[in-house]
């Protein structure tokens, strides 16, 4: 028998009622039952951080928590990133630096390094060695990194010089 | 989309790169059209950034089955019985398969060579397991969750057999064999090159250099494991596969093969791949099993590899043994160069490249940049019992460069002589290109000096030599290490037949065509997973036909789409399937100036294609939107003359015999005394890579390429015990590096086209990864000079640097 649970909870904004197993990951209910599947699973086992997405405004290793544990969180993903077809500007600055290559860690950076963004009053001391250390909480195997600390960089100094996040 | 024209050359892309354009010395070009050489932010990027892209995972299908493959714990053993009715049994299982239900299926990777020994790879083992993680079945269930919960209750009797874990056991007389009859397990022996004089050669040389040189087995890692969806598709009598792949028509072959299908009755599709670095360029026994298992019940089945499996069962690379000998004259002149190679390939040969893939690269490409008059190597490959082994990125050439830049070092040393001023006497020079090396392979135009001068003038003005006595002062060792090389890049059949694998790749095939609306459509039989494709093919396209990249489109990743291609792998797309796009982008150009020209009635010689108008040159006012002529042609083909009606679209094919790119790289490198901790400071690549196409790929390649490379000298090492056991199965015990291990990697752009090539562009996929380890090596060889022998392996760990100062003799 499955142990199943109906849980709440909103995803990008939008409202989700839904029944799921007790021992479902969150990153397997967001890609399969909701269809989330900007979400991406690179290790499933905490280390990688592709899966990364924000449980009320944190960064989480949806690989690591169950979708039961989302009840009643908001919850941001890549897909919420854009204003329709208008990119955010972290997403512009990825790729102005070409942050990206295969693009299938790209959703946990971006995720990661909105959250920093958002959540640090002021950003515009960040030093590349801050950006770097964050950067280091997940793995990219194409660009080196070297295009992600940038465009971290870049889009912290223009989001102060356009007065705060 | 697009950098102003005075950033085009790629050096506006952050504060590593804030010197702007480069020094005139040695630089050949600069921007070739309108939009080759612009720093184009990547087409492919928006989806990426949305979450849209769409990967294997990400694909689904009503009543699709999930698949759970049950391997073996053991690195050998027996296998008499395979109990599936408890996993049948199990909630949601559908099925479960072993090696009998599906007719003992195989893949057999092949050379026509006498020295090479064929065997066969079961899709899932029957009797016999000869690695740890070897799949012996497959269950399939309503979700994953069910699948691998059911996997866990198939029920197999082992009868566990000694191991065969490493080179020196395999080869030892009384070695248990991995195959049966593999006398030695050894599966391919070739004495590539000999001499006869060798003998006398090193009896009087002035300085002979020896050396152990070792490479440990890493893993390619790609962020996305392998993955597979497969369907039949009734209406169209095909067995339709998604697959995580960087070679969508190798794979379609091995499934035909194994489940003896026509080709046409099997479509592979790659959608968007997490990255391949190798691991994807050969075929995993796991996607034709799914496709078997698919075929059998007409359900879709997905398969998707977790990291686990990525780690202990897919494919590793780079094990490898370097015994070398040098003989060097009193100046420091190579008189002759003798090898004999060892690659511990694991129990199978992998699809289509054979396990020879890593000796036969050793052997033929070992001399290098270097002018060797004397030649002996003999390249093995030996069979073990752990995982099989794919030509992971570089593909042995990390490890001669690593040889060969470490000979020099020490040939210096005895010397007493200038390290780099003993690569300028014995590197093949300006004046001599085309050289023909005595490994009968001819390089090419090249500028291997210039980019040696350039870099040490770069680390002087750098300032890298204060730093390094800066860290001294504080208490560090601190060294700078360089390398020097050439890869070769874009080698078709010319160059490929010469392995005689009996499927021999390389050249590839592009169609391009022109819609009514003058938009442009290119399919290409190679397949990006991460370089860039659509965005450089539509800048090489574009300037060709006039339009804006924007308007051009790259179709690939499909079997149906071309008659036969052979993917991305080897650095050879933008040199191949870029030329075959040139070429036939060049014939539909002739096919609009042609219908430009009759309608302007002009001579289709004096008509231009430029900025989206077919213009008669010098008449400003003759002009039409290309797009205009593309309706005529679809939409008033009447009004033309028979040869130029009914379409704009041309087929070419691509098949050079290969163009050497060449690099040279310098890492400063500091070293923690107290726990031997290792430290990039800087790092720089002057590169060449003939024309460059959109140098923000480039870079990106080189940096992604050099992360890997310095990975392989201090990090990541695959590890398994003496029984066979991996040991190295998560992400806390394999240690790709993360972004604090890397430092800016500083990058300088040499041009000198290709003769080969049709673009004049050179390949560069792997040359980041092929100069890091040697550069490092040789960075932490001089921090600890005076303290240590000096190590000849890869990675160097801490604790291996820590035991050298301690004096225990690590190296």
């Amino acid at each position: 028998m499955k142990d199943m649970h109906q849980i709440r909870l909103r995803v990008n904004g939008r409202e989700h009622e839904l029944t799921v197993e007790a021992r479902r990951t969150l990153a397997d209910m967001l890609r399969h039952d909701l269809g989330y599947t900007g979400t991406h699973l690179g290790c499933e086992h905490g280390i990688c951080g592709a899966c990364t997405v924000l449980v009320d405004g944190s960064p989480v290793r949806s690989c690591l928590l169950f979708g039961v544990q989302a009840d009643g969180t908001e919850v941001s993903t890549v897909e919420g990133l854009a204003a329709g077809d208008e990119l955010s500007d972290l997403q512009r600055a990825f790729s102005d630096h070409h942050a990206l290559q295969c693009g299938f860690c790209t959703p946990g950076f971006l995720m990661l390094a909105e959250a920093y963004l958002t959540e640090r009053a002021s950003v515009d001391d960040l030093t590349e060695a801050e950006a770097r250390e964050l950067v280091a909480s997940n793995l990219c195997r194409c660009t080196g990194y070297q295009g992600i600390v940038e465009a971290l960089l870049a889009t912290a100094r223009s989001r102060h010089r356009a007065g705060g996040p | 989309m697009t950098r102003p024209a005075g950033q085009a050359h790629g050096h506006g892309t952050g504060p590593a790169l804030a010197d702007g354009r480069r020094p005139g010395q040695g630089e050949r070009e600069e921007r070739r059209g309108r939009w080759v050489g612009a720093a184009m932010a990547r087409k492919e990027d928006p989806r990426m950034l949305r979450g849209t892209g769409r990967f294997v995972g990400d694909l689904a299908r009503t009543g699709m089955l999930h698949a759970a493959f049950v391997r073996s714990p053991f690195a050998a053993a027996g296998v008499s019985a395979i109990g599936t009715s408890a996993a049948l049994r199990a909630p949601g299982v559908a099925a479960a398969f072993t090696a009998a239900d599906l007719g003992r299926p195989y893949l057999l990777a092949t050379l026509e060579r006498d020295e090479f020994v064929p065997t066969q790879m079961p899709l899932l083992a029957g009797d016999q397991v000869r690695f740890a993680g070897e799949p012996v079945a497959l269950v399939l269930a309503d979700d994953a969750y069910q699948a691998e919960d059911a996997a866990e209750l198939v029920e197999v009797d082992w009868a566990q057999l000694p191991a065969v874990t490493g080179l020196a056991a395999a080869c030892d007389a009384a070695a248990r064999l991995v195959h049966p009859g593999l006398a030695g397990n050894c599966l391919v022996d070739l004495l590539m090159f000999d001499d006869e004089r060798l003998g006398e050669i090193f009896a009087g040389a002035p300085l002979v250099v020896d050396g152990e040189f070792t490479s440990a087995r890493v893993a390619a890692l790609p962020l996305e494991g392998r993955a597979c969806l497969a369907e039949w598709d009734d209406r169209d009598g095909q067995l339709v596969l998604h697959v995580s792949t960087q070679i969508p028509h190798q794979v379609r072959s091995a499934v035909a093969q194994a489940l003896q299908l026509p080709e046409r009755a099997v479509r592979v599709i790659a959608p968007d791949v997490g990255g391949g670095f190798g691991l994807k360029c050969v075929v995993g026994r796991e996607e034709v099993v799914v496709a078997a298992a698919a075929l059998r019940l007409r359900r879709p089945v997905r398969w998707i590899e977790d990291r686990q499996e990525n780690l202990a069962a897919s494919f590793h690379g780079h094990e490898q043994r370097y015994r070398v000998r040098a003989a060097f004259d009193s100046r420091g002149r190579f008189l002759a160069l003798d090898a004999d190679i060892e690659c511990d390939v694991g129990a199978y040969s992998a699809y289509p490249f054979t396990c020879a893939v890593e000796p036969l690269m050793a052997a033929s490409e070992l001399p290098g940049v270097y002018k060797v008059p004397a030649y002996r190597a003999r390249g093995r490959a030996i069979a073990t019992n752990k995982a099989p082994t794919a030509p992971y990125r570089g593909v042995s050439r990390p490890q001669l460069v690593l040889v060969m830049e470490r000979l020099m070092e020490k040939a210096a040393r005895a010397l007493r002589a200038d390290p780099l001023e003993l690569r300028r006497l014995n590197m093949i020079g300006p004046g001599e290109f085309p050289y023909t090396g005595v490994n009968g392979i001819t390089y090419d135009e090249g500028s291997y000096r210039e980019s040696l001068d350039l870099t040490e003038r770069r680390v002087a003005e750098g300032g890298w030599p204060a730093e390094r006595d800066g860290l001294r002062a504080a208490g560090l060792l601190a060294g700078i290490g360089y390398a020097c090389f050439s890869e070769r890049t874009g080698y078709g059949t010319p160059t490929m037949s010469q392995r005689r694998m009996r499927m021999t790749p390389g050249y590839d095939t592009a169609q391009v065509r022109m819609d009514p609306t003058g938009e442009v459509i290119i399919t290409t039989g190679t397949c990006g997973h991460g370089q860039g494709h659509e965005t450089t093919f539509a800048q090489i396209v574009a300037d060709r036909l006039g339009v804006h990249p924007d308007q051009v489109r790259l179709r690939q990743g499909d079997t149906d789409l071309v008659a036969y291609g052979w993917g991305t792998f080897a650095s050879r797309s933008m040199v191949i399937g870029g030329g075959a796009a040139a070429r036939a982008a060049d014939a539909v150009a002739d096919q609009l100036r042609q219908v430009a020209g009759c309608l302007l009635e002009a001579s289709a010689d004096d008509v231009e294609l430029r900025e989206g108008s077919a213009r008669i040159r010098g008449d400003s006012r003759a002009a039409l939107p290309i797009s205009e002529v593309a309706r005529v042609v679809y939409f008033q083909t009447h009004t033309l003359p028979e040869a130029l009606r009914y379409g704009l679209e041309a087929r070419a094919s691509f098949d050079p015999p290969g163009t050497f790119s060449n690099a040279c790289h310098a890492a400063l490198v500091a070293i923690d005394p107290g726990t031997g901790a290792i430290r990039l400071h800087r790092y720089l690549v002057v590169e060449d890579c003939g024309v460059v196409i959109n140098p923000l790929i480039v870079d990106g390649q080189v940096r992604g390429g050099v992360a890997q490379g310095v990975a392989a000298a201090l990090l990541e090492r695959i590890r398994y015990d003496g029984e066979g056991q991996p040991v190295s199965t998560t992400l806390m015990d394999y240690l790709p590096p993360t972004a604090a291990e890397m430092c800016p990697v500083d990058i300088v752009h040499l041009q000198t086209p290709s003769r080969f090539s049709g673009t004049g562009a050179k390949g560069m996929g792997e040359g980041g990864t092929i100069g890091a380890p040697a550069a490092v090596l040789n960075a932490v060889n001089d921090a600890l000079a005076g303290l240590t022998a000096g190590f000849d392996h890869i990675p160097v760990l801490p604790e291996d640097v820590s035991a050298a100062l301690a004096g225990e003799g690590a190296s």
